[in-house]
């Protein structure tokens, strides 16, 4: 249970995931925000008009994942961390998993890191291809990671200290 | 003595929002912080707010307590005494204070009281050795001085601020044993609990401390489980070797003033403790006392600089600043509050408040 342990549930993922078809035609927000808490950045974020406007500051964002280009700008905006944006179209066996980071050392392009998924888990060691700062004022970066098409919806983490904890 | 229209108790999101919402109207404000730099617990904030634009939403609250200082500073009617303690609130409408070694006296047309909140403490054998910290204070060593307060710590209580405090110690670089909170689910914003749960920190819930041990300071703690009665499950007793216990059990309005300036007062829990009875404008009992911020009822900081506001504005209003202006924006502000609070997460504020205003019960 989300609200005993801090791990989503399968069931709660499936609810924010796009299809398959979605995931392969190229990068897309994933919005894990399970709970209704007074907060829209999001919808203000999104210049796709993929982010419906809330209705109530209360309600959870409603993403239309046909409109959503993945471009990004609400993950590095969303205050909760709760936004992933995923690329099942990197190539035939592997995906993009770009995902909000504010610890230190913020890994390089090149770096090998350890995914983990939402427990915190292992799931393998991933290449880093891009990093981008979220600016002076934002200061969340978003990273790239390449992994296998089959962590695509699992890999959210990586651990922390960065190199000297992968291989 | 020092004469001034609107004086404001307190240099947090509440007390600088208030100041600038009544300097604005016109009203001249003097403000007092008793610590060496305004801003409150917003300067330790490093974390995005959550909230819409109206309240800084996606800015970091260190930003935000930049902007309000600002805002403060910038402002001809606006003066800040920092290193200033108020003392008391006499019945001729006289405040004292400290300020700088000095004693002062200051007469104040109408006072805002934004004091905020304490926290609270829990009982637990060693409770006293050092290395336990309550968590604001690992808040203003880290954040303020720079200073990591050890290496492995045990974070008791998963609400918004455990769990804040926890990610900040793992953003310096500190490790999280784990965070334990004894209530069967998580009170903070699950978004918080689910970045630090794959970052690998086990989040236990029904759980309690049942001692911490160490010889000159703390070396670890005895953790064990919490049936549905809170009580302790025999053969459930987990160490963790941590050298920092941080505790995050919660908050207190700091009413001092309050009780001592005859506000009257009442007992809700959901407001976390004696809060002082108030109209829907945030006056007190005694005419004149306006409330905002924690000192009003425990919430977050976005609601704390709405509540500020309103204050100030309806401080303002009452001394003849802002005839056209401020019924419209006391009702911008009433809504915005009622907006923050109408969801799940302020379901608890909603009911206090509503306790609160009902003149039927017992009162002290």
């Amino acid at each position: 249970m989300l609200n005993k342990t801090g791990i989503p549930t399968a069931e709660d993922v499936k609810k924010v995931s796009p299809s398959p078809d979605r995931l392969k035609k190229g990068p897309v927000a994933i919005i894990e925000c399970f709970q209704e808490i007074p907060c829209n950045p999001c919808t203000e974020a999104c210049k796709q008009g993929a982010i419906q406007p809330m209705e109530d500051i209360n309600n959870l964002p409603k993403l239309d994942f046909e409109i959503c280009n993945g471009c990004g700008v609400c993950l590095s905006r969303c205050p909760g961390l709760a936004i992933f944006i995923v690329d099942g179209s990197y190539s035939d066996r592997e995906a993009v998993v770009r995902i909000p980071y504010e610890y230190l050392p913020v890994p390089k392009v090149g770096d090998k890191v350890t995914g983990l998924n939402r427990s915190g888990e292992e799931l393998g060691v991933f290449e880093i291809i891009k990093v981008q700062s979220g600016g002076q004022k934002n200061k969340t970066y978003t990273l790239w990671l390449v992994v296998p098409q089959d962590l695509a919806m699992d890999v959210r983490s990586i651990r922390l200290g960065g190199l000297r904890h992968a291989i | 003595m020092k004469e001034i229209e609107v004086l404001i108790i307190g240099g947090g999101p509440a007390g600088l929002s208030a100041a600038s919402a009544a300097a604005n109207l016109g009203a001249s404000v003097l403000v007092l912080e008793r610590d060496e730099l305004p801003g409150g617990q917003l300067v330790k904030q490093t974390h995005k707010f959550f909230g819409s634009k109206k309240q800084y939403a996606g800015d970091r609250g260190f930003q935000i307590g930049n902007l309000l200082i600002e805002q403060c500073k910038t402002s001809a009617k606006v003066e800040v005494w920092t290193n200033t303690t108020a003392l008391g609130i006499y019945e001729d409408g006289v405040v004292t204070a400290e300020s700088q070694d000095e004693h002062v006296k200051i007469k104040p047309k109408k006072i805002i009281v934004a004091t905020g909140a304490s926290e609270k403490m829990i009982v637990f054998p060693n409770n006293d050795l050092p290395g336990i910290y309550g968590a604001g204070a690992v808040q203003t060593l880290m954040n303020v001085h720079g200073i990591v307060p050890g290496q492995r710590v045990l974070m008791i209580g998963a609400g918004n601020i455990g769990l804040i405090v926890s990610y900040q110690l793992m953003q310096a670089g500190v490790e999280i044993a784990a965070i334990i909170e004894a209530a069967p689910a998580i009170g903070g914003y699950l978004v918080h609990a689910s970045k630090i749960r794959r970052a690998g920190v086990p989040i236990l819930t029904s759980h309690t401390i049942t001692e911490a041990y160490g010889q000159e300071s703390v070396e670890g703690a005895v953790i064990c489980k919490l049936d549905e009665n809170w009580q302790p499950i025999q053969g459930t007793e987990q160490d963790l070797k941590v050298d920092v216990i941080c505790l995050a059990v919660g908050l207190s309005p700091l009413t001092e003033l309050c009780f001592q300036a005859d506000c009257r007062m009442k007992y809700v829990p959901e407001l976390s403790g004696h809060v002082p009875i108030r109209d829907e404008y945030l006056e007190t009992t005694r005419p004149g006392l306006y409330v905002a911020g924690d000192v009003s009822g425990v919430e977050e900081a976005s609601s704390a600089m709405v509540e500020g506001r309103l204050a100030g504005i309806s401080a303002a209003y009452s001394l003849g600043y802002g005839l056209e202006a401020a019924p419209k924006l006391q009702e911008e502000a009433l809504a915005e509050l009622n907006e923050l609070r109408s969801g799940p997460a302020g379901h608890k504020t909603m009911k206090g408040i509503m306790k609160l205003m009902d003149k039927g019960e017992v009162v002290c």
